[in-house]
């Protein structure tokens, strides 16, 4: 009697227990829910601000200006010019670098002390603040090499500064390419070149794109680095050549951030309305690209 | 003898068109040749980061002593007396830092733990997309909303005059922001790699969701957790836009996030729009400053690195 009465209110204790047990655990998915919708709903509600504050400026005045003393008047005209210029040279310039160092380490390089450093020293230089760049921009691509802030010292430090992801991206989907492609192709008698320039690097295609355009978005970004090497100036003209100095849409909004007048803080709204669409539809582009390429 | 002289003849031909292919191509050569150059280029990057941030450091510690550096609290580059003590500004880049990480650590790793545990596939793909696309973000978008944004009109009206304009709180929730992706991503990949074994286990001796995700799964990916902590202080720790717009241009021996502060990398953003002179004591400073920030990127980094390599030996 007395022992079923204990068994049964140790059985009532331990099935409340358990009651209790997957309350909270029913409960932590809220939270653990709430949590990660708390990230997405700042950039969300991010968005809707600069919106509102920033819209009423954009216009295609706002785009085809120089910028000015007067808010009312500036523009982005000679920013975009620059950020062209700028992105324009770099991919040109890390493409062929990204993709040659890549097939060097994945199809190349003898397996041994010097792959590892090679491999070792990407993985360290991709965690390089940006800030360190830009110094290493202003001494040597500046001063040492007598550019000037122009935008070919530009490109060349964000070059370097975008190299490693690239190639780190590159080397991944070189990687994915079947090793069955590679030996039918040198069974045939391909040289080894041969078969990466024919077989190789068109599969690996879709993710060397999607790495470079995931580069050049960062790039776009880009604000210290050039600020570094001193593009802070004011550009009232057109680029037309790659030793002329410049600005950038990122740099011009640090410059219209930084102003206390809150109309030029609708400049910066505007200005991040326009880097934002072009960020947003680079990291689609590329998003499209591995999707559209993952099954093959 | 004669077999193999008579091999040679029929052979030669053959044999001078393989060593050919083998040795004969200049053009192949060349090609893997100038591969090898691209390759090499990371590698001279790399020597120049080193080479001029050591030279121009050597150069700054020429005029001013290791022990001032060192030892002095005082970081006053600009009006008398001139004192270079680096602690100040490392206490900024801190200051920064904790108060990033105590908000985005929390709010990182329940984020992974949904999305590893809890979320349905389909969810997931949805989500974890959209919590990387707040990684994307230019960090000088990020420095107009910790400016106008969270310090004009969230921090200001709540705290009043208890907060300065430029303070290194609304630097560094902005920052938390920026750095959540990196704790989410990169932990969520270590929880997804722990084996179901492990899970199915714990389920079977009558564990709930949240036992699981606590006892097991947390403890087993615990070094991929780690990593991402570390990986996200590098990046914070070398983080400009943010803090040279919100937190202010004041060396501060402070913890305090209502002050207003000033870290290395605001203090190297200052230098390069100020106009020091070439060869000063004020703009070598910026590369001491410079090799300090280099050092403590890499320490973190290279610690990241070796354990995120650890958790991957383990189960993949």
């Amino acid at each position: 009697m007395t022992l079923s009465t204990s068994a049964a209110a140790a059985a009532i204790r331990s099935t409340a227990q358990v009651a209790r047990r997957q309350r909270i655990s029913g409960l932590s998915a809220w939270v653990f829910g709430g949590a990660t919708s708390l990230g997405v709903i700042v950039l969300i509600f991010l968005a809707i601000d600069t919106v509102l504050s920033g819209g009423s400026r954009l216009s295609w005045d706002f785009l085809t200006s120089y910028p000015s003393r007067f808010a009312e008047r500036a523009g982005l005209r000679s920013s975009i010019l620059g950020t062209a210029w700028v992105l324009g040279l770099t991919v040109v310039m890390v493409i062929p670098v990204a993709i040659a160092t890549a097939v060097w380490i994945e199809e190349f390089a003898p397996r041994g002390r010097l792959l590892n450093v090679v491999k070792l020293n990407l993985a360290n230089l991709a965690g390089v603040p940006s800030i360190i760049y830009g110094v290493l921009g202003l001494v040597i691509f500046v001063r040492l090499l007598g550019l000037g802030p122009s935008i070919l010292a530009g490109a060349l430090t964000l070059f370097l500064m975008i190299l490693p992801m690239t190639v780190v991206a590159a080397q991944e989907s070189i990687s994915q390419v079947p090793s069955s492609l590679r030996d039918g192709s040198l069974a045939l008698g391909a040289t080894r070149w041969q078969t990466v320039w024919h077989h190789v690097l068109p599969g690996a295609a879709p993710g060397i794109a999607t790495g470079v355009i995931l580069a050049i978005s960062r790039a776009a970004g880009e604000t210290a680095a050039l600020i570094m090497i001193g593009a802070f100036a004011f550009i009232a003209f057109d680029n037309t050549s790659p030793l002329d100095d410049f600005t950038t849409v990122p740099i011009q909004i640090y410059n219209w951030t930084i102003r206390p007048q809150e109309a030029f803080r609708q400049n910066a709204a505007a200005s991040i309305i326009v880097l934002m669409v072009a960020v947003m539809t680079f990291n689609l582009t590329a998003a499209v690209i591995r999707e559209r390429f993952r099954g093959d | 003898m004669a077999a193999r002289g008579f091999a040679g003849d029929a052979g030669a031909p053959i044999a001078r068109r393989l060593r050919k292919q083998r040795f004969g191509r200049p053009v192949e050569s060349l090609i893997v040749a100038s591969l090898w150059l691209c390759a090499g280029i990371s590698l001279i990057t790399t020597a120049l980061i080193i080479g001029v941030l050591a030279r121009e450091t050597v150069t700054f510690f020429r005029d001013v002593s290791f022990a001032e550096f060192f030892l002095d609290t005082n970081w006053q580059p600009l009006f008398n007396p001139i004192s270079f003590g680096i602690w100040e500004l490392v206490a900024g880049t801190v200051n920064v830092v904790f108060w990033s990480l105590v908000l985005a650590l929390p709010i990182g790793l329940a984020s992974a733990i949904y999305l590893s545990e809890y979320a349905h596939p389909r969810t997931r793909k949805i989500l974890k997309p959209l919590l990387e696309a707040l990684a994307g973000v230019p960090t000088v978008v990020y420095a107009y909303f910790a400016l106008t944004f969270i310090t004009q009109d969230v921090l200001q009206p709540l705290l009043g005059n208890n907060i300065s304009f430029f303070n290194s709180l609304g630097a560094s929730i902005v920052m938390a922001v920026m750095i959540l992706p990196t704790i989410a991503s990169i932990s969520e990949d270590a929880m997804a790699s722990v084996p179901e074994e492990l899970r199915e286990g714990a389920y079977g001796l009558g564990a709930t969701r949240l036992e699981v995700a606590t006892r097991v799964v947390v403890p087993a990916a615990l070094s991929g957790i780690i990593a991402s902590i570390l990986l996200a202080i590098s990046r914070a720790v070398g983080e400009t836009m943010i803090v040279a717009v919100a937190a202010g241009s004041t060396p501060n021996l402070t913890l305090s996030p209502l002050e207003s502060i000033q870290t290395m990398t605001g203090y190297m953003l200052q230098v390069a729009l100020g106009d020091a002179a070439r060869g000063s004591v004020e703009y070598n400073s910026l590369f001491a400053v410079g090799a300090m920030l280099a050092l403590m990127t890499f320490f973190f980094n290279v610690v990241g690195q070796l354990l995120v390599r650890r958790f991957r030996e383990v189960y993949a």
